[in-house]
């Protein structure tokens, strides 16, 4: 069954490349959004039994990441009246051959680890480390503050991708866990968004810097 | 006697089908935007046209003006006998041929860009300086899946990388294949020049790539234009039918339908896209570009890690 | 006996200049007697290659020389004679060509000094290629060195010209010093300076890598494979014409021929040496042309190309140097037959192409790309020869480029691995490198042509276009008939190659007949004749379409403007803008934009250029702040003749200590 997650972890590999090349802040929440849902199917196809509780977490994940949370976002970004562009501190074609580079790597590191027998020719590790480093790049490239929420989404997606390996000895620890920081890190950031707005006017952080003196 | 049948009905096919492809893109893009749209047999109208109009040639220009719509054309009919269709193998086909496909279509390109220059006029040295600078990011994607396709197939042919034997690989090597599929459409895209990378229906220097290349031909070269143009369409829509519908049923007569269908669909397909996309901004398409070599390459990694 | 006629040729290539010396500077009289010896020189070299290979024997020629540790020990072998044939064709072409292009009428200053040096450096090559001795591979190799320096500075009251020079004359000492330790080294781990084979116990590890390492920087230096490339792109575009033709087509490939002999002699080598070659090639191709197509000088355009044609080479040897780690022979075969023909190849397309900017700079007196303009209608056959030269250079149907490029493609993707043996597939990403190499020379040579010839005049210099002399339209016709034989008919060829690859890889005796087997060079052929009887079929149609249609002359269309003007057509920067904006990271273009624009219109200008990255931005620094350091020790130059006698007592004592 593991065999069968290579597809939709590649489909979650290019979402990467999507998020980080794409220049409308509308579909890099769509990519996101997408990889969720896509990251919510997947604990169908690793865990050897479903009970009606796996099922009920799959529907909670897929409405949370894929519904809830980009809606939340696009509604913030009309509250705040956030441009739709991207301004990248990198420009695009350089974050899209650093997420390539990283990939890459993750790739031949991921041969390095010493995984369990059923783990070593599937895509997870390499696909989890892969968007953890999207994820970073995006928190440390892009100057909008909802790109750093972004990013910090995609950092969260790929330690989820990781504990799927625990699947088997933690059932459904790991993700409720996760979820849980994910829901919580979303709604700060959300406060921030609002309370930077208003007293800023402006949702960049570049003006942050005024802050060091 | 059965090469002999296959070889026939492959080349009149080629030359029958192709101006009936960009006929149904354009009948799919009007049934989108709610029109009715030309008749399905509109290009092959305008060809019969174009063959008996007159010319008008800048004097401007020289021999290489003239030069540029046949070689254009011969190349792409000459590739057109390299690619295999439906489930037989093209008529020609050696060791290499995938290399020789690639630089024949090159050889077009250079004459196409340098008869564009020839008329001095700055549009069309805009549309050559594109074409030229996409055609360099869509080589590499176009051989890192030929790359993956050799892998697979343990061969340098053609007619044996993209034939029946792609359908059991399907089940194994899967996600690079789809990778490939995927990177090679974008070629498709880029190197016929549809949206998102040029707008065959506008005539704004902004928008064009291969519109404003050709401004300055008329009559029976620009139909020689108009014809090379669809024949290569052709050859990436084969290689793309090749790759997605690897089918052998092992009867002639249900694998030639099959293969006609599936340029349809890729034809069709290639309306939609025209249709719900928009153009990118011309520093974008580099990007797009770059990830769909980036694509190939992690089709390529995937099966040699 | 091909050493003797390749020996006789020497000679008189290396005298065929002091005819010219020895009278008076005014007189065309010298200038006929020079070409007439050293054309004579040439034609008998080429006839030893030939002797060779047809009667495939190979004497060694011994004679006695004094020099301790120095033999004259010369011999023709596979390897040599393909090196051999490039020199003297090109030295014959270009001494016919200088007739017409640096008439000592018009250049009584170094039109001498130019045909003398011209002669020892064909003779210097033509030794060093020959030389089965260290000492006399190195003798050769300054003598064409310091040849090439005089003739790069032909026209040495321009400072410009001297200070590219002074480059050129480090570069090349810097190769000297890197040859001089590389022989040492072989003498210390084989006991003689002959330049045979090593034994696998003669060599540690650590000497085989300190050979390999030096070897690459010398012939890396002398070749210009990136970095080490600064000193060419300048060169070639202040040399004489014909001088870059012989240079580029050439003086560079001896880098080569030093690089492949070395490496024939070291046994057994790791896998990391092929890896690291076959990377500096791909660095070099794709940066080579990724720079070319910034530039907007004519010559300095087509020195960078060749740079890029050398990372083709040089992807060749690598793949030749890896198969023979993991023991995969079609590997070397194709590889290194590859590379052997694409020496040739760019020998052909590339003197082709200087000899034809030649004719444009002789005649327009300028270099400057965006300066010209529709030079096809004054001069077609130029035109002609320089649109076959970048149809060749750029690798395409039905002309040589396509063919080794086509060898080099088929060991590539080859490394992908099969049944037989095993696999390297990290070598099968240089295969999308080629292509990316090939999209960009289309660019670059598209850019070029059209710029220099089609479209209309930007500027007066393009307004004195005439046709050159016949002199100088031959050889561009012989190369042409080269170029296009090569791409035609690729089988008579592969004996040659499959000599040379057998004496690279000496167990590998039967490499022509498998070269045919492994690569189907009668499909090339096949399908280059059906491609021209296409395009004859396809312009007969036309040609009978348009005689029987309306066919009027206009004006270009020009969307409205009501009078424009040849400075609005597409320049060569505005061509290459979006490629070089891709590149910007290693091309780092200068651009000097306009002033703040007032309210109307106002005379302003635009100035944008590629420079060099590595010479102005690593090696210049560097050798700045050397002498920085160094005027350090100017304390030690008093001036009086006391301290400096202190300093010899010092010295003395110090000796006397040690002893």
């Amino acid at each position: 069954m593991v065999q069968l997650l290579d597809p939709l972890l590649i489909v979650a590999l290019a979402l990467n490349f999507v998020a980080l090349g794409v220049s409308r802040i509308r579909a890099v929440i769509n990519a996101v959004a997408l990889q969720g849902i896509l990251l919510g199917i997947m604990p169908l196809f690793v865990h050897p039994e479903i009970g009606l509780r796996g099922i009920l977490l799959v529907v909670v994940t897929i409405g949370l990441k894929g519904f809830v949370i980009p809606r939340f976002l696009t509604h913030a970004m009309r509250e705040a009246n956030i441009q739709h562009e991207v301004k990248p501190v990198v420009n695009f074609m350089s974050s899209l051959l650093l997420g390539a580079v990283g990939t890459g790597l993750a790739v031949v590191f991921s041969y390095t680890l010493p995984l369990a027998d059923e783990h070593t020719d599937s895509l997870l590790v390499p696909a989890s480390l892969s968007t953890v480093w999207t994820g970073f790049l995006m928190l440390t490239t892009r100057q909008k503050a909802i790109m750093q929420v972004l990013g910090y989404l995609l950092l969260e997606n790929g330690i989820f991708l990781f504990g799927l390996l625990l699947l088997e000895a933690m059932p459904f620890l790991v993700e409720v866990g996760v979820l849980l920081d994910l829901f919580t890190g979303v709604f700060v950031m959300g406060i921030i968004i609002y309370h930077i707005n208003r007293e800023f006017a402006s949702i960049s952080t570049e003006h942050l810097t005024e802050l060091k003196e | 006697m059965n090469t002999m049948i296959h070889n026939t009905i492959h080349i009149l096919l080629a030359l029958m089908m192709p101006p009936l492809l960009l006929g149904i893109i354009a009948k799919t893009k009007a049934l989108f935007a709610g029109r009715v749209g030309p008749p399905l047999l509109q290009p092959y109208y305008d060809l019969v046209k174009l063959v008996q109009k007159g010319s008008v040639f800048s004097s401007t220009t020289t021999w290489v003006f003239r030069a540029g719509p046949v070689v254009g054309l011969m190349t792409a009919a000459l590739a057109v006998l390299l690619i295999p269709l439906a489930n037989s193998s093209a008529p020609i086909t050696f060791t290499g041929d995938l290399i020789l496909l690639a630089y024949l279509l090159g050889l077009g390109r250079f004459f196409t860009a340098t008869a564009a220059l020839d008329t001095g006029s700055s549009f069309e040295g805009m549309g050559a300086a594109r074409e030229v600078t996409f055609a360099c990011l869509a080589e590499p994607a176009l051989f890192l899946g030929l790359l993956v396709l050799a892998k697979l197939s343990g061969s340098l042919q053609l007619s044996t990388m993209l034939g029946s034997s792609l359908g059991p690989h399907w089940m194994t090597a899967g996600a690079s294949l789809a990778l490939v599929l995927l990177s090679w459409f974008i070629v498709l895209l880029v190197e016929n020049s549809r949206i998102p990378f040029d707008d065959p229906n506008t005539h704004l220097e902004l928008t064009m790539i291969h519109e404003v290349m050709v401004l300055d031909h008329g009559g029976p070269a620009f139909g020689m234009i108009l014809y090379g143009a669809a024949l290569k369409l052709f050859v990436f829509g084969a290689m793309i039918v090749r790759l997605a519908f690897p089918l052998a049923t092992g009867y002639p007569w249900l694998d030639w339908p099959i293969f006609v269908g599936g340029m349809l669909v890729v034809a069709v397909v290639i309306g939609v896209v025209e249709s719900t996309i928009a153009r990118l901004r011309l520093t974008h398409v580099p990007v797009l570009l770059v990830g769909a070599c980036l694509l190939s390459a992690f089709g390529i990694v995937l099966l040699v890690r | 006996m091909s050493e003797m006629l390749v020996l006789l040729g020497i000679v008189l290539a290396a005298i065929s200049g002091l005819p010219g010396m020895l009278l008076n500077r005014h007189s065309t009289t010298g200038q006929w007697l020079t070409t007439a010896l050293a054309v004579l020189g040439a034609a008998l070299g080429l006839g030893g290659v030939g002797a060779f290979w047809t009667t495939g024997d190979s004497q060694p020629v011994v004679l006695p020389w004094s020099l301790p540790g120095g033999e004259f020990n010369v011999a023709v072998d596979g390897l040599s004679a393909i090196f051999l044939l490039p020199i003297f064709l090109i030295s014959l072409l270009g001494n016919v060509y200088g007739l017409g292009y640096w008439k000592q009428t018009e250049h009584p200053q170094n039109g001498r000094k130019l045909r003398l040096f011209y002669g020892t450096l064909t003779a210097g090559m033509a030794l060093l290629v020959i030389a089965r001795n260290g000492i006399l591979f190195l003798f050769g190799w300054e003598v064409m060195a310091l040849s090439g320096f005089f003739l790069v500075t032909t026209e040495d009251d321009d400072k410009e010209v001297r200070e590219t020079g002074w480059i050129y004359l480090v570069a090349t000492h810097v190769a000297t010093l890197c040859l001089f330790a590389l022989l040492a080294l072989l003498c210390a781990a084989s006991g003689s300076f002959a330049l045979v084979p090593l034994a696998p116990e003669s060599l540690t590890p650590g000497t085989a890598t300190a050979i390999f390492v030096l070897s690459l920087i010398a012939f890396g230096l002398k070749a210009g494979i990136m970095p080490l490339h600064v000193w060419l792109p300048s060169a070639h575009a202040i040399a004489p014409s014909h001088v870059s033709a012989i240079m580029s087509g050439v003086f560079i490939k001896m880098g080569i021929y030093g690089l492949v002999r070395i490496t024939s002699l070291l046994p057994n080598p790791p896998l990391e040496w092929g890896g690291i070659v076959l990377a500096l090639g791909v660095v070099s191709g794709v940066l080579g042309v990724a720079f070319a197509v910034g530039q907007h000088d004519l010559k300095r355009l087509l020195a960078y190309c060749s740079i890029e044609n050398i990372g083709i080479i040089v992807m060749g040897l690598g793949l030749a140097l890896i198969g023979r780690s993991l023991g995969r022979s079609d590997w070397i075969i194709l590889g290194l037959s590859g590379s052997l023909l694409h020496v040739w190849n760019h020998t052909f397309f590339k003197a082709l192409l200087f000899l034809s900017a030649g004719s444009v700079i002789h005649a327009t007196r300028t270099r400057e790309i965006d300066h010209l303009g529709g030079l096809a209608k004054g001069m077609p056959w130029t035109a002609l020869c320089f649109l076959v030269g970048a149809v060749a250079i750029c690798g395409l149907p039905p002309l040589n480029g396509f063919v080794s490029e086509f060898l080099i493609y088929l060991g590539l993707f080859g490394t992908l691995g099969d049944k037989e043996g095993p696999s390297f597939a990290s070598a099968a990403f240089a295969a999308p490198a080629l292509a990316l190499i090939g999209a960009l020379a289309v660019a670059c040579f598209v850019k070029v042509h059209s710029a220099v010839f089609l479209g209309i005049a930007r500027s007066e210099h393009a307004y004195h276009d005439h046709e050159s002399s016949p002199s100088m339209i031959g050889p561009m016709g012989v190369l042409v008939v080269c170029c296009v034989l090569i791409g035609l008919a690729p089988l008579l060829i592969a004996p040659i190659l499959g000599q040379g690859v057998s004496a690279w890889a000496p167990d590998l005796k039967d490499a022509g007949p498998r070269l045919t087997a492994l690569a189907p060079l009668d499909w090339i052929t096949f399908m280059g004749l059906v491609l021209i009887a296409a395009l004859l079929f396809g312009g007969g149609v036309l040609w009978w379409r348009l005689r029987h249609s309306v066919v009027e002359n206009s004006v270009t269309w020009g969307c409205g403007y009501a009078a424009p003007t040849p400075r609005m057509q597409y320049t060569s920067s505005s061509f290459a803008q979006m490629l070089v904006g891709l590149f910007s990271w290693a091309l780092r273009p200068r651009t000097h934009k306009p002033k703040e624009l007032p309210l109307f219109p106002q005379k302003t200008d635009f100035h944008s250029e590629v420079p060099d990255t590595v010479l102005d931005e690593a090696v210049l620094p560097a050798f700045h702040f050397g002498a920085w350091l160094f005027s350090w020790f100017r304390v030690l130059q008093r001036g009086s003749v006391q301290t400096y006698l202190l300093y010899i007592f010092i010295a003395l004592i110090a000796l006397l200590l040690w002893r």
